[in-house]
């Protein structure tokens, strides 16, 4: 049987991009839409597939990553569907991507103004934690009362004397809408403030639609006296390539047992051993 | 609104009504059945309640099971919806808005900045799992603050105030006895210094001696900070001690209001008189 272009019936799609319109409008707004079903268990990215399918034109160029990396199961898996089903050519360059569908990061190299970054989100809600049901969570946001993601940092100041949270740290969207910018480090926090691309959040299980347009105001939550800190990693170097300054995993050498670091982003990293000629 | 400088709040026909009102009970000279229609049976939970409640002082509500007592704090407090009525705080806006009537984004206001609640069951004014300090944390957060170090300075201050010993502030509620969980409320309550205080039943439940302690406490409080509160209970001893005014409900409306000792000597309504000789 013939699939039809980017597997979704072009209905499902159209609603889907009404729905990217309306988020985009209200930037930071949790938008509901009708998640479909999909190859692949909800869960594993179906809100961020979704959004590719529906956007993916034939002059696109897609990048498929998952925690930073190119060639993981998950982003291959993805990829090839797109590809499948649309025909669009992929990369693994950023710079040569105009529709990036990424899992837990933002790319080292910023976004362009061409650029459509999607992410995939496992939990939209940043109220869910302290409370359990929607209709109460859409009264809070109606109302503007955070009080709830402040309360969760507050606590963790309290238990640990600084703030835990190391990804899906809270965000206030153009001073309005509180948002969970999904599973990114905190390190990739500062880069959705004034950014030149488009960023939308699609979480298929939760059937919600976020978005940041460009240039919108993307401010962590933070206290006074407990301002908002990114991970460095300044004292640190890529082993692969020597590269600082950048989002690290953390590693260990199995045969020395040493505890070594690599640049999380393998195609930024790529890139930057690729230009130097130097492998080390 | 409200004419008096000394008034805090006043309600001029304020109503909660269940079900959809006949011809027959929109017409207030015709009698009820009891607190019910008898052609519709829309229910007249608060039925017409009007009373002022001056700065500094104390007013008790007192009523039996299902007298409305609890409904009519529940819509000052804007827990629910009135079905009717006005509702004027001199401390918002000058008192001119009827209040019931302002968005939810106003009432939110209004919950967070100038009045505190203590509900009868703590379960509903706290969140248990999150340690003591941080509930009272979340009433300043409401309100505006944004700074730990001064969060956590008034929380020691009020937890000191209600007797809760300090080594036991990081712990959660849950942890502790019911009389501890009151005062807790009670802290959280008075953290932003609210220039009204509802209080439902708050010593109901707990054993004489934490009765007799959290009584004290709140009589401390009125001295010192000259809060006004509204005390709702179904024990006449508790508001004979607290209580400057007092008003008696049966049925949803107001059976008669005047001086405390005046309605405990020389009870006028055949209710009150009732209430007072079954107790003495």
């Amino acid at each position: 049987m013939r699939q039809n272009y980017a597997f979704l019936d072009e209905n499902s799609k159209k609603e889907i991009r009404r729905k990217t319109l309306k988020a985009i409008a209200i930037p930071g707004y949790q938008v509901p839409f009708a998640s479909r079903e999909l190859p692949i268990a909800r869960g594993w990215g179906t809100g961020g597939l979704q959004l590719t399918l529906s956007l993916a034109g034939q002059s696109d160029t897609v990048k498929v990553i998952d925690q930073g990396s190119d060639e993981s199961v998950n982003a291959v898996n993805i990829r090839k569907l797109i590809q499948d089903t649309t025909g669009v050519p992929d990369t693994i360059h950023t710079d040569a991507a105009t529709l990036i569908q990424s899992r837990h990061r933002i790319p080292e190299v910023p976004l362009k103004p061409y650029q459509i970054l999607v992410l995939q989100v496992p939990m939209p809600e940043p109220l869910r934690p302290v409370e359990p049901q929607e209709r109460v969570t859409k009264m809070l946001h109606a109302d503007k009362e955070y009080s709830g993601a402040w309360l969760r940092l507050f606590e963790q100041i309290m238990n640990y004397d600084s703030i835990t949270e190391d990804a899906d740290y809270p965000v206030l969207v153009e001073g309005r809408y509180v948002m969970a910018p999904s599973p990114i480090p905190r390190f990739d926090n500062p880069k959705m403030d004034n950014n030149d691309g488009l960023i939308l959040l699609g979480a298929g299980r939760e059937k919600k639609i976020c978005a940041l347009p460009p240039y919108t105001k993307v401010k962590s939550l933070a206290f006074e006296d407990y301002p908002f800190e990114v991970e460095s990693f300044d004292d640190v170097i890529c082993r692969q390539s020597g590269l600082t300054g950048v989002y690290m995993d953390e590693l260990i050498d199995e045969e020395t047992g040493e505890t070594y670091y690599q640049t999380n982003d393998t195609s930024y990293m790529q890139e930057a051993m690729n230009r130097e000629g130097s492998v080390k | 609104m409200s004419t008096h400088d000394n008034i805090a709040l006043s309600v001029r026909g304020a109503g909660k009504f269940y079900g959809d009102r006949c011809n027959y009970c929109r017409n207030e000279n015709n009698p009820l059945n009891n607190n019910i229609c008898p052609y519709c049976r829309t229910v007249f939970a608060v039925d017409d309640v009007s009373f002022d409640l001056y700065k500094g002082e104390i007013l008790g509500i007192v009523g039996e099971s299902g007298s409305g007592k609890s409904t009519l704090m529940k819509m000052l407090y804007f827990d629910q919806e009135r079905s009717a009525g006005e509702y004027y705080i001199t401390g918002y806006a000058e008192g001119v808005p009827n209040v019931f009537t302002l968005s939810s984004q106003h009432r939110r206001e209004i919950q967070n900045e100038i009045l505190g609640m203590v509900y009868q069951n703590p379960v509903y004014g706290l969140k248990m799992d999150f340690s003591s300090m941080s509930n009272i944390a979340e009433k300043l957060i409401a309100a505006g603050s944004r700074n730990v170090g001064e969060m956590t300075a008034a929380g020691d201050h009020f937890l000191d105030k209600v007797n809760i010993p300090l080594d036991r502030k990081f712990e959660p509620p849950e942890n502790f006895s019911g009389g501890m969980q009151q005062r807790v409320q009670i802290a959280k309550a008075l953290s932003n210094y609210p220039p009204i205080l509802l209080l439902d039943e708050v010593t109901t439940g707990l054993d004489v001696s934490v009765q007799a302690d959290v009584l004290e406490l709140i009589k401390e409080i009125q001295r010192e900070l000259g809060i006004s509160m509204i005390v709702v209970s179904h024990d006449l001893a508790i508001i004979r001690m607290l209580c400057d005014r007092t008003m008696v409900m049966l049925n949803g409306s107001v059976a008669e209001a005047g001086i405390t000792d005046q309605i405990l000597e020389d009870p006028k309504h055949h209710y009150t008189q009732q209430l007072v000789y079954s107790i003495l």
